[in-house]
């Protein structure tokens, strides 16, 4: 079997795949050893599944996974089927609703955090109003020097500014962060 | 005491998973996050690819993990885990991304898949590049550009099969398209993206790495 360029271009994906048969591969194979414009074309294309398959091309966004936990956890309950599935949902809403405190006797588990930087603001009342900026990330006590851009604040309660992604300002929240990683220190301050 | 088969594919990982997912059926949440854990990677990939969005693809990826544990009792074991967990992201992802471009006119897929054989454009010589060239950032945004160029059809399945490594059918499955449709698309985004990446790689990004032996690697 002789095969040719156009041929061998329309097959180099599966020859790399190693999905064609016999005959096809030692003609392509022969082909290449001859034509060194299909063998670059063959070498390039070869570069790019092992680029891109490299764990490195897949970026995810800092503070994915916690995030992720956390909307599990304020949101996921099981389906079940009737009137037993309704009570279960609606008794599930209203727990959400009424308090920040379902995030924390969640039955989902929290890997141990590394830094206080990465604490999750369990410690901050859940209703105290906070201030947010637009483009800034993190929330604040209202008058905290570090707002990001004072000229787009919203002013929201805690558990609202959590569940849009903000994470507590670390030099205005600093005492609540303080106060859940060690309680008794928070109540001798 | 005879031994344990071992060339099954990869049986502990499935046993496990299975275990795991009964636990969860059962009312044990905590083994939920256990058991996606090891996708959640893949999962913010799948949704990007086709949002395109940071913002959305996290949101889609959180929706799709939603699902999913909501309706866990429906996931047969025919089918791998995390095949059906992509398949649930990328109808998320198409959702949101019909929603969200509903004044636009969406082409119609067919279309897409250009008639005729795609004829590459660029033979330069390229020879093997070392995986350290991607501790470099500009050469992931170089890469990351380049794919998000593509014509969506190609960057779904070229990211599901080349980025997360799903097989040929587990990419069908996923996108709900045939194997031959699969292979189509995925032999235009591979010789695509050589194409666009060619030039850059080949020479002019090249002119700024600086190799330990002051040679080029292509």
């Amino acid at each position: 079997m002789v095969v040719n360029c156009e041929r061998v271009w329309q097959e180099i994906s599966n020859y790399l795949e190693g999905d064609i048969d016999e005959n096809l591969r030692t003609a392509m194979d022969a082909h290449f050893a001859r034509c060194n414009r299909c063998k670059s074309v063959l070498e390039g294309t070869r570069n790019v599944v092992q680029l891109y398959g490299d764990e490195r091309m897949i970026d995810v966004p800092l503070g994915f996974s916690y995030r992720l936990q956390r909307r599990l956890e304020e949101n996921a309950q099981p389906s079940r089927r009737g009137f037993l599935g309704w009570m279960v949902a609606a008794t599930a809403a209203a727990m959400v609703v009424g308090g920040f405190e379902i995030a924390r006797s969640s039955a989902f588990r929290r890997p141990d955090l590394r830094s206080q930087h990465a604490h999750p603001a369990r410690g901050v009342p859940p209703e105290m109003m906070v201030v947010v900026s637009t483009a800034g990330k993190l929330f604040h006590a209202s008058g905290c020097p570090f707002i990001l851009d004072k000229t787009h604040v919203r002013t929201i309660a805690a558990r609202e500014a959590l569940n849009e992604g903000y994470a507590p300002c670390v030099r205005c929240m600093k005492k609540y962060l303080q106060a859940d990683l060690d309680p008794g220190q928070a109540t001798r301050s | 005491m005879p031994e344990q088969d071992i060339s099954l594919n990869n049986p502990l990982d499935e046993a496990s998973e299975g275990s795991l997912i009964r636990r969860v059926c059962s009312g044990e949440h905590a083994a939920f996050y256990e058991l996606i854990r090891p996708y959640e990677r893949r999962v913010y990939a799948a949704a990007f690819a086709i949002t395109h969005n940071d913002a959305d693809a996290e949101d889609v990826a959180q929706e799709a993990m939603l699902k999913a544990f909501k309706n866990l009792r429906q996931f047969r074991a025919e089918s791998r885990f995390s095949t059906w967990l992509i398949q649930i992201t990328v109808n998320e992802a198409r959702m949101r991304r019909r929603k969200e471009h509903a004044h636009l006119v969406e082409p119609m897929v067919d279309s897409q898949d250009a008639e005729g054989n795609y004829v590459p454009r660029d033979f330069a010589d390229w020879r093997e590049i070392p995986s350290e060239t991607l501790e470099r950032k500009e050469i992931r945004e170089k890469l990351a550009e380049a794919l998000a160029s593509l014509g969506e059809i190609y960057r779904e399945v070229f990211v599901l099969r080349d980025m997360q490594h799903l097989s040929i059918e587990e990419t069908a499955k996923a996108l709900g398209i045939s194997t031959a449709s699969v292979k189509t698309r995925l032999l235009r985004a591979r010789l695509m993206l050589r194409d666009l990446l060619a030039p850059g790689l080949g020479g002019a990004w090249s002119t700024r790495l600086n190799f330990a032996k002051g040679t080029k690697p292509w």
